[in-house]
Parts: C-alpha cells; structure tokens; sequence
C-alpha cells in the first residue's frame, strides 16, 4: 500500500465519517438532556428525502437543506411530543420515527418522482460542490504535505467542515455555557433543575431541536452531498452505528469524533478492499461491517472502561404535585 | 383503585389507538392520490377474499406470532427486546443446519429437530445482551440492536463464504432435501375436504405458533416462573425484596423471547423457502413489537395483531401489485401502529381517564 492510496483512504474516511459525526452530535445533545434517541436513522433519512427532492425540484441545494432540516425537525418534533409532553417510552418513540421515515419516504418519493422510491438525479446547483483551498492545485506537487493538503484538508463540501467545526461548537456549547451547564443537568438530575427554577421542558424540548437540526444536516450531506440524491434506505444504518460511536464515545464531543473517524476508517476500508488478506489470513469484508457494532458491545460491557450513560436518560420527568 | 374499569385498558385504548393509526393512514392513501376505501376494499378482497389470499396472510401471521410472543415476554420482564431480527435470523441458521446436514425420514422428527435448533440458536443470540444487561448493566435496548447488525453481517458471511453451493452465484444454501417439506395447508385441509390453494405457503408452523400462545400464556399466568417475570417487571425491588433475583428473571426471560424469536424459522425458511437466503426474515422481528404493543402483552392479543398485521402484509402486498401505492405503505401503518399504541400511550389514557373518573362521580 503505497503513500496516495492511503491518503486517498483517509480522504474518503473523512467523508464517510460526516455523517456520522454529525448524526452523532445530534445524539449526544438529546442523551446529555436524558432523552435518548434510537430515531437518529429516520430523522437523517427523511431529511435525505426532502433535501434531495426539494434541491431537484428547486435546483438549489441550500433550500434543500432547509427543507432536510425542517424534515427532520417535524420527527423529532414527534419524539419530544411523545416522550416528554406524553411522557411515553422514548424507545419505542424512536422506533416507530425509523419506521415513519422508512415507509414515508418511498411513499412520497413515488408519489412525486414515480422512480422507484428515489429522486431524480442532481445536477449542477443541486449538491454541494467541493470547496477547493487556496493553493490547493499549486501544493499537490509537493511531497507528502501537497497531497495531504490538496486531498485530504482541501476539496471536501461546505458540509464536511462545517460537521468537523459543530465539535469544538458543541464541547463550547456544553462545558462553557450555562444553558449547556442546565442541558446536562437535566439529563442527570431533573428534579434539581427543576427546584432551581428552570423548566425541564422547555430544556428538554431545545436538546431534542437541536439534535433534530443536525441530524437534518447529516441526512442532507448524504443526499446531496456525498452522493447525488436520495434512494430507498440509503442512511443504511448510519444512524445506529452513530448511536454506537456516541456510547463508544461515552457522550464526549471529541471523543465521539475520534470514534466516528475511526467507524468512517472501517467504512472507507471496507468500501477500497473487498477481502484483506493479512499475510496468509484472509479477513472477510464482513468483519468489517461487523465491527463498529461489536467494539461498541465491548464497550458496553465494560470491558475496556465502563460506559455510563447520563443518568436520567430515558426517564421521564414527572413534576411533583 | 383502578382509574378506569379494565374492559377500557384492554379493548377500548388499543383499538382507539387503532383507529387514529387508520384515521392517519387514510389520510396518507389521499396525500398521494388514492382513494382510501378502494384500497381497503382491495386489500380486503386480496388478502381474505381467496383461500390463496388466506394463505398468505396467515404465512405472514405465522412469522408474527413469533416474534410478537418474543417481544411480549421480554416486556412482561420490562425488557425491549429490539434483538428479535436477528434472533431470526440465528434460528434461520439452525433450521439451515439440521436440514441440509442430517438425513431425516420423516418431516415430523425433522420438525421437532428444527425446533429445537432454531430455539436453541435464538436463545443463544439473545444469550450475550441478556448476560451483558445482568451482569453488566449494558443497556439491552442498545446491545440487542448492535446483534441485528452483528447477525446480519454474520450470516452474510456464512451464506457467501461458507454455505453456498459450489458454483452457485447467489448467497443462499442448497435447497433442503424433499424429505422436510413441511405440509403446507393445502396438504392438511386436502384429506377432510377443504380445498385450500396450493400455491400459498402457510403450513403446519402455523399449528406450532397457536400451541406457542397457548404454551406461553400458561407460562405467564399459570406458573411461577410467569408469576417472578411480571412481579419483576412491575416492579425490581419488590422482586428482590420477595427474594426473586433479578439475575436469573433477566436470563430467564430473554432466553425464553429469544428462543421464540428463533423458532420463527420453522416458518419462513423450512416451511416457505425450504433453503436459507440472505435477509429471509424481511423485518419480521421489528413487526413483532408492533404485534406486542397492540396485543397488550397478552399471547391472545398477539394472536389477534398478528393475523391483522399478516393481513396489512399481503393486503399490501396485493395493493403494490396492482395500484400505484408502493409496499411500504405497510411500513407506516406499522410506524403509526407502534407510535399509537407505544410512544403516544399516554395521549389517548389521559383523556379516557378523565372522562371515566368524571362518569364515576357521576354515577356516586
């Protein structure tokens, strides 16, 4: 394996991990507030949805992230009526929002297209080009910090940097503000905010929009981003493995983008090389697939350091009369 | 004392939820140009108007029983158990094993040996998450999801890189031997009479997923072991302080749902395809929380949801084959099902308790 092809793998972890990263961020705000969120995957696909259709109709990618996001927030406008106006189970909530987004989609898409469950192909405005650095062209010559800088850093979508910016936003947003301060509070201790005078409604109701305007950008830089419009299921399970870098990540802002470069790198690994063939042990592409979800097992387990979720999540709050 | 008389909790909230859930998806069939009643009445006519029809929808309703009774027992020990998909799918590999690599003589001892197989595998799969959410405290919710994926993967690989026959393209095993076909319910009804469509696959699982009801009410509510799962689910420390241990009811209770998971096996691979393919359970094990849900837990309710849940699959079916409203339309009845009677409990409860607490002051 020479030196391009592993740039050239790193570039492409890069790009898968973002919607990862993202799905992730959005996660660790609804967790951190105690409501968890297994309707990741269907917030990310119906944004993917609307984003795609509304860019191939309008031809403006922007609206369509507009309309991604605003997808995405209806579900988990949804999930936070359900779990914490109704006070139902915020699993079951989240399972039924998959399911929503998976029928949903196919069914509108149908509806307005008649492709099959996808969306026209996007041209031109539709997507988000690649943003080129300055200089990019000029410095790829130049031994290994040219292609470092020109494929790697250089020539990813606005999307990439602004999911890799939403980390260090975030830990500010959690660790250094009082409004992150109370977020985590009221995935820890309701009933202490709650004396203090905040509402754990309100507090909960925000760490849910929040998580569904990320997620709507993820499901938009899957759809008109990393590839050109929407197909049936096409998060394919990013919203779960997501879920898995976030406990793997123990609901930490850089650690869950540590842990989503790392699920990217599986990905990227096992989209370049089918089989590897390791001297002589030939490990089969599916230990690749398989891998995210038995490393977040482990951690789980607590085998390699204990895994301990906010303590209120999937609690809800009842007020005292 | 109770705020609402107990007929309400059982019949009149799921079926208030079932008729929102329907309310909904109507208004679904109409956003995109169809016209609601004629696909009921096509779905109607497609999946009960024909002994064909029949056929299929009790096949589908077969599978559900299974996985709802899975689903069922674990929430009797307040467990969510997503892992039923890919418990399955472990069972389906049982079943695969025992009939390709064991020559049977009759397909009533080949029966009982799938059974077993596929229990035995299901349970194993449901095995690691249970032990992990006892011993460990790993969330089951999480570590049954992260099974799906770990199962899917797992299979992919034994069906490409191990199973498939020699020079065969596709990722599935040789088909069984004819030895353990299993009568289908043409092969049953034929000798009293009845003649029942050949071409539709319910078969003799069927049987085996009533008595699976049958068996696992008895075990609920006429055992005590049934008797430790609901006082655990209602309420742990109550249990442990009548010295039930958390531990084994944990243990216990998924071995039981993953078990039941499993034995969906006998049903779609060696009553239906008789060979194991890729993906043979299509997401039978997540409609097996929508069939609980709507049941209410009970083997009797999820004998109900499953037949009416077998009915949307092949009235859907039907509908996608001759109208223009795809199949997942079924998918959403689904998603609407589960966020009626699971999610948006509360919405529909709130109310009705009112008005029945009202109603009793003015009866006083």
């Amino acid at each position: 394996m020479d030196f391009l092809t592993i740039i050239q793998v790193l570039d492409s972890t890069v790009r898968l991990a973002t919607p990862l990263l993202l799905a992730c961020l959005a996660g660790l705000f609804s967790e951190r507030a105690g409501i968890f969120d297994i309707g990741l995957e269907g917030k990310m696909l119906m944004s993917a949805f609307f984003s795609a259709a509304v860019a191939a109709v309008t031809g403006s990618v922007w609206l369509g992230l507009l309309a991604g996001i605003a997808a995405s927030l209806v579900l988990a406008g949804l999930h936070g009526l359900a779990s914490i106006t109704f006070r139902g189970n915020q699993l079951i909530s989240g399972v039924a929002i998959n399911f929503l987004a998976a029928g949903m989609t196919v069914l509108i898409a149908q509806d307005w297209f008649q492709q099959g469950g996808r969306t026209p192909s996007l041209i031109g405005g539709g997507r988000f080009g690649p943003i080129d650095w300055p200089l990019s062209e000029t410095l790829a010559g130049v031994p290994v910090v040219g292609p470092v800088y020109s494929e790697l850093l250089s020539g990813h979508s606005i999307l990439v940097y602004i999911a890799f910016l939403a980390v260090p936003a975030t830990w500010w947003v959690l660790f250094r503000t009082r409004f992150g301060l109370r977020l985590r509070a009221v995935g820890e201790n309701p009933a202490a905010v709650d004396t203090a005078g905040v509402s754990v409604v309100g507090l909960r109701y925000a760490a849910v929009m929040i998580c569904g305007v990320l997620c709507g950008i993820a499901g938009a830089y899957l759809a008109t981003a990393l590839q050109a419009g929407f197909v049936k299921d096409m998060t394919a399970g990013r919203g779960f493995i997501a879920l898995a870098a976030l406990i793997f990540a123990k609901w930490r802002p850089w650690h869950a983008m540590w842990a989503c470069l790392l699920f990217g790198l599986l990905q990227a690994i096992a989209l370049r090389f089918q089989n590897i063939d390791l001297g002589g042990v030939v490990i089969p592409v599916q230990v690749m697939d398989a891998l995210p979800y038995v490393l977040t097992v482990v951690i789980l387990a607590g085998f390699v350091g204990k895994a301990i979720p906010p303590r209120a999540g999937g609690e809800p709050y009842v007020k005292e009369r | 004392m109770d705020k609402m008389p107990k007929w309400a909790d059982v019949v009149l909230i799921p079926l208030i939820s079932l008729i929102l859930a329907a309310i909904l998806s109507a208004l679904v069939i109409l956003g995109i140009g169809e016209d609601p009643v004629a696909a009921v009445n096509m779905m109607v006519s497609g999946a009960l108007g024909s002994t064909y029809g029949w056929g299929y929808t009790l096949y589908y309703a077969t599978n559900f029983m299974f996985t709802g009774l899975a689903v069922a027992v674990a929430f009797h020990a307040r467990l969510f158990n997503i892992g039923g998909e890919g418990q399955a799918m472990l069972g389906g590999l049982g079943v695969a094993l025992v009939c390709l690599y064991v020559p049977w003589p009759h397909w009533t001892i080949a029966l009982l040996a799938a059974c077993a197989a596929s229990m035995l595998f299901g349970a194993i799969w449901a095995a690691i998450p249970a032990y992990l959410q006892a011993r460990r405290g790993s969330h089951i919710v999480i570590t049954t999801i992260m099974f799906n994926f770990i199962a899917a993967a797992f299979l992919n690989y034994m069906l490409v890189n191990v199973m498939r026959p020699v020079g065969s393209m596709d990722p599935a095993t040789a088909r069984f031997n004819e030895s353990v076909h299993l009568p289908t319910l043409h092969e049953l009804l034929a000798p009293i009479g009845i003649n029942f469509s050949k071409a539709a696959p319910a078969n003799v699982s069927l049987l085996v997923a009533v008595l699976a009801c049958v068996v696992v009410w008895a075990l609920i509510w006429r055992t005590r072991l049934g008797y430790e799962i609901r006082a655990y689910g209602h309420s742990e420390t109550g249990a442990l302080y009548a010295g039930i241990s958390p531990y084994k009811i944990t243990m216990i209770a998924m071995l039981i749902s993953g078990a039941l998971a499993g034995l969906m096996a006998i049903n779609n691979v060696m009553g239906e395809a008789e060979r194991l393919v890729l993906n043979s359970t299509e997401g039978a094990g997540f409609i097996g929380i929508a069939v609980a849900l709507m049941g209410r837990s009970h083997p009797f309710g999820v004998f109900l949801a499953a037949i009416l849940f077998g009915f949307l699959y092949q009235g859907g079916a039907e509908l996608a084959l001759w109208t223009n409203i795809p199949r997942e339309l079924i998918v959403v009845i689904q998603a609407l099902v589960i966020l009626f009677t699971g999610a948006l409990d509360n919405m529909v409860r709130m109310p009705l308790e009112k008005i029945f607490l009202a109603l009793r002051k003015g009866n006083a």
